[in-house]
């Protein structure tokens, strides 16, 4: 009996990968536990090893393969007995067993098959679940030349350039520095910024939290990463009372120009402590400023102009997002402008506003809708505090109907603001009551399908966009 | 162990004073007397509200520590903070009326008083949260090795405060990558109402440190002289690369942990006997007599003292509260 030796998943949200080299050839005998090849992702390197034993009957993907997805056989096991060289390489690929996160990350399986094909070039590289036809950011100058990039790449970027312009800005966080970041954001910095200014942490989040808010009082820029922002909350103590509070309680003399960055909210299959969405949590408090990007180049444009502020600023970023490319300006000081909202696609019928992955579901959604014939005007909040208001009454004005998407919970949700200031501001143009579509009101389950369930989907946008228009 | 007072630290002898430290230590603890007596009458008038924690008792251990810094060294504290703003250099009359919610305070009377700051005098608050000024005063040490300045960051907070975990974090920090900070446990026997005893599985808060590398040292903050040594050598430590340092300063608050605290956990006797037997003005002020100094040029420093407190008050109380607009200020930069 031959064996398929499937590309593994090296993380949760991992969908795809290079086999960067075989260890063993053909025809070499297998123990289990012997590592028979290396695979890289944008976050890591990792040796697979044999569970299996007999000889290593045919190499299905060589070697330097790129892009290979999850689940695609790469190679072939004979058992003891069988003729290694009669073995053959199975003709379809194998069905992955469930596909969580189905819209943000379903693996074509074309894509499988290409990979298994071997020695073809390697494909272009795909973002799964590619954002729909996003717009570039209006800051952005016509005819500015484009640069696919990953939102990780961009984060990455963006701190790099600060760093290089202003000697005060310095990382610090668990795993920032000779680990390259945990999720890889960090990459290279090290190397560029020395050990002074790439600082790596114990796991004591209250700990560095306060020690990077003394080093802001005392005029460092620092940018503080949380692996998630699920641990933020042993160190939120010193977010709050301590950064955001400090301005006010001084009468102006004592800054805090601190960025508190990391994924936040769910990523896949990681239970309730590590999927909790923290965008209502933070917009609450007065004296941060509260950042969400949905793209490479907002994250970019943001994060540098986040770092650049005198107050403490929440960036929060979205590890499904990270591996996410999309078109980044070329231009040598992109810089975007906090608290403005950005019109992802416009429409007239009914808008949309979300944030972070959450724009994943609505312009999914507003394609979905278009084919019924309703235009849908998406919006971007990019940052959540302060809130950009004005575009979202603005484009309520035109449409008389809002649907609000957030992964986080409805109670006192991100949401819920935008409905009271619309009833506040725009009531008079409301054609019909705000819809929320929302994470469900349950701690984040672990089973693919609850998980799925719990989270929004792009049905659920239409549904709640249909419903306001009454259709 | 050894009440505050009763010659904890043997080994160590009391260095003397010149008799212009003598002076200025004297002057400097009574202005802290003095105004902290003003701040009781105040809050008792009205003039002042809310949580007021008064310093009277311990002023040997921010004056001491002061005179062992040097210029640009930074203070960091909790919220009994009155005595390390005036230790500081920060001017009465701006802590007082910050007290009483004016908008001359240091804060525009925004944040009271466990919540003032000077980036002028180098003092980063007055912070009202237990156990916040260990981190936020070794996020000061890491600026100051990030710019190689050479100055010590010295961060106060209590014995109560010393069983917060990220006192602990931070000391794993500070001792791992070096950091110039000065932590001094003011220990003064009791968090609020409760006495160590009933707080500490180990009430040797010098040794607190010892876990993580960090060496301490336990001494009687009665005696300004003391004070001052002990801060000087360990400054030293700190100033010469070595990483933090933990000096547990021990104490006595004559008064209750703030003004709505009777006090009923311990007995008048015992404050009593602190107060006639450790006081740290008098023993100051009967050294200076012993060598000499004419009672007259004492009482000469306690008027020069009581008018600068009383000046204070009657701009605290005379001054205007804040505009209403003030209320959306300094939300953001």
């Amino acid at each position: 009996m031959t064996i398929n030796v499937l590309m593994p998943a090296l993380s949760p949200t991992m969908e795809q990968g290079k086999l960067a080299k075989w260890l063993k050839n053909e025809g070499d005998e297998i123990k289990a536990g012997d590592v028979i090849a290396e695979i890289e992702t944008d976050k890591a390197t990792m040796e697979v090893e044999a569970v299996d034993e007999g000889v290593l009957a045919r190499i299905l993907v060589p070697g330097g393969t790129e892009n290979v997805a999850v689940n695609t056989p790469i190679a072939v096991i004979a058992g003891e007995g069988e003729d290694a060289s009669a073995v053959q390489a199975p003709t379809a690929p194998v069905t992955p067993p469930s596909a969580p996160q189905a819209e943000a990350g379903e693996a074509p399986a074309t894509q499988l098959a290409a990979a298994a094909e071997a020695a073809a070039p390697a494909p272009k590289p795909v973002s799964v679940a590619t954002p729909p036809a996003v717009s570039a950011a209006p800051e952005v100058p016509a005819g500015t030349t484009m640069i696919p990039m990953t939102m990780r790449e961009a984060l990455r970027d963006a701190m790099a350039e600060e760093m290089r312009r202003d000697p005060n800005v310095f990382v610090m966080g668990e795993e920032v520095g000779e680990y390259q970041g945990a999720y890889k954001v960090t990459q290279g910095l090290l190397q560029e910024f020395g050990p002074m200014r790439v600082r790596d942490t114990p796991i004591t989040e209250y700990g560095f939290a306060g020690i990077g808010v003394g080093a802001a009082f005392a005029g460092l820029r620092p940018i503080v990463e949380f692996m998630t922002f699920n641990f933020s909350m042993q160190a939120i103590d010193h977010i709050v009372n301590s950064a955001a509070k400090t301005l006010y309680m001084s009468g102006g003399q004592i800054h805090s120009p601190i960025v508190f960055r990391g994924p936040n909210g769910a990523a896949a299959r990681v239970g309730a402590q590590h999927s909790q969405d923290y965008a209502a949590w933070y917009s609450q408090v007065p004296g941060l400023i509260v950042i969400s990007p949905s793209n490479a180049s907002d994250a970019k444009g943001l994060l540098k102009a986040a770092i650049r502020n005198n107050n403490p600023v929440i960036f929060l970023e979205n590890e499904i997002l990270y591996g996410k490319t999309s078109e980044v300006p070329a231009l040598e000081d992109f810089v975007l402008p906090i608290g403005k909202a950005r019109i992802a696609r416009p429409g007239t019928d009914v808008t949309l506003v979300s944030f972070s992955i959450g724009m994943t579901y609505a312009l999914a959604a507003a394609e979905e809708l278009a084919k019924d014939g309703i235009e849908a005007e998406v919006i971007d909040l990019r940052t959540l505090r302060p809130m950009d208001a004005a575009t979202i009454v603005e484009s309520v004005k035109k449409t008389g109907r809002c649907v609000s998407i957030e992964e986080g919970w409805s109670q006192c949700g991100v949401g819920a603001e935008i409905a009271a200031r619309l009833q506040q501001e725009a009531f008079d143009w409301l054609d019909a009551p705000i819809a929320r579509v929302t994470g469900k009101d349950v701690p984040m389950p672990y089973a693919a399908n609850l998980e799925k369930l719990a989270l929004p989907s792009v049905a659920e946008v239409v549904a709640a966009a249909k419903a306001v228009l009454y259709r | 162990m050894a009440n505050a007072g009763d010659g904890v630290d043997a080994a160590h002898t009391v260095p003397d004073f010149t008799r212009e430290e003598e002076l200025h230590a004297l002057r400097e603890m009574l202005l802290i007397r003095r105004f902290e007596e003003k701040a009781g009458q105040l809050y008792g008038m009205g003039v002042i509200a809310g949580f007021c924690h008064l310093y009277i008792g311990q002023e040997a251990v921010v004056v001491g520590v002061k005179m062992a810094a040097r210029e640009g060294d930074q203070f960091t504290t909790s919220y009994r903070d009155h005595g390390h703003m005036l230790a500081s250099g920060m001017e009465a009359r701006g802590v007082m009326a910050e007290l009483a919610g004016k908008r001359g305070g240091y804060s525009k009377g925004k944040g009271g008083s466990m919540h003032m700051f000077s980036h002028e005098k180098a003092f980063y608050g007055g912070h009202g949260i237990v156990g916040a000024p260990a981190p936020i005063g070794a996020g000061v040490a890491f600026a100051n090795a990030y710019r190689g300045d050479g100055k010590v960051s010295i961060t106060f907070f209590g014995e109560g405060a010393a069983n917060q975990g990220q006192v602990y974090e931070t000391f794993n920090m500070a001792a791992l990558w070096k950091l110039p900070v000065l932590f001094i446990v003011e220990n003064n026997r009791y968090a609020m109402g409760t006495s160590l005893a009933r707080a500490a599985a180990q009430g040797d808060f010098a040794m607190r440190g010892a876990a993580f590398g960090i060496p301490g040292r336990q001494i009687d903050g009665m005696d300004v002289r003391n004070v001052k040594a002990a801060t000087a050598e360990a400054l030293d430590w700190c100033r010469s690369g070595k990483g933090p340092y933990l000096l547990e300063i021990q104490t006595y608050r004559y008064r209750g942990h703030s003004m709505s605290d009777p006090a009923k956990y311990r007995s008048k006797e015992e404050v009593q006997r602190m107060r006639e037997e450790h006081d740290p003005i008098e023993q100051v002020r009967l050294r200076l007599l012993a060598a000499g100094v004419a009672e007259d040029e004492l009482k000469k420093i306690d008027a020069t003292v009581r008018k600068i407190v009383a000046e204070a008050a009657d701009f605290a109380m005379s001054d205007k509260e804040p505009e209403p607009s003030e209320l959306y200020t300094d939300v953001l930069a």
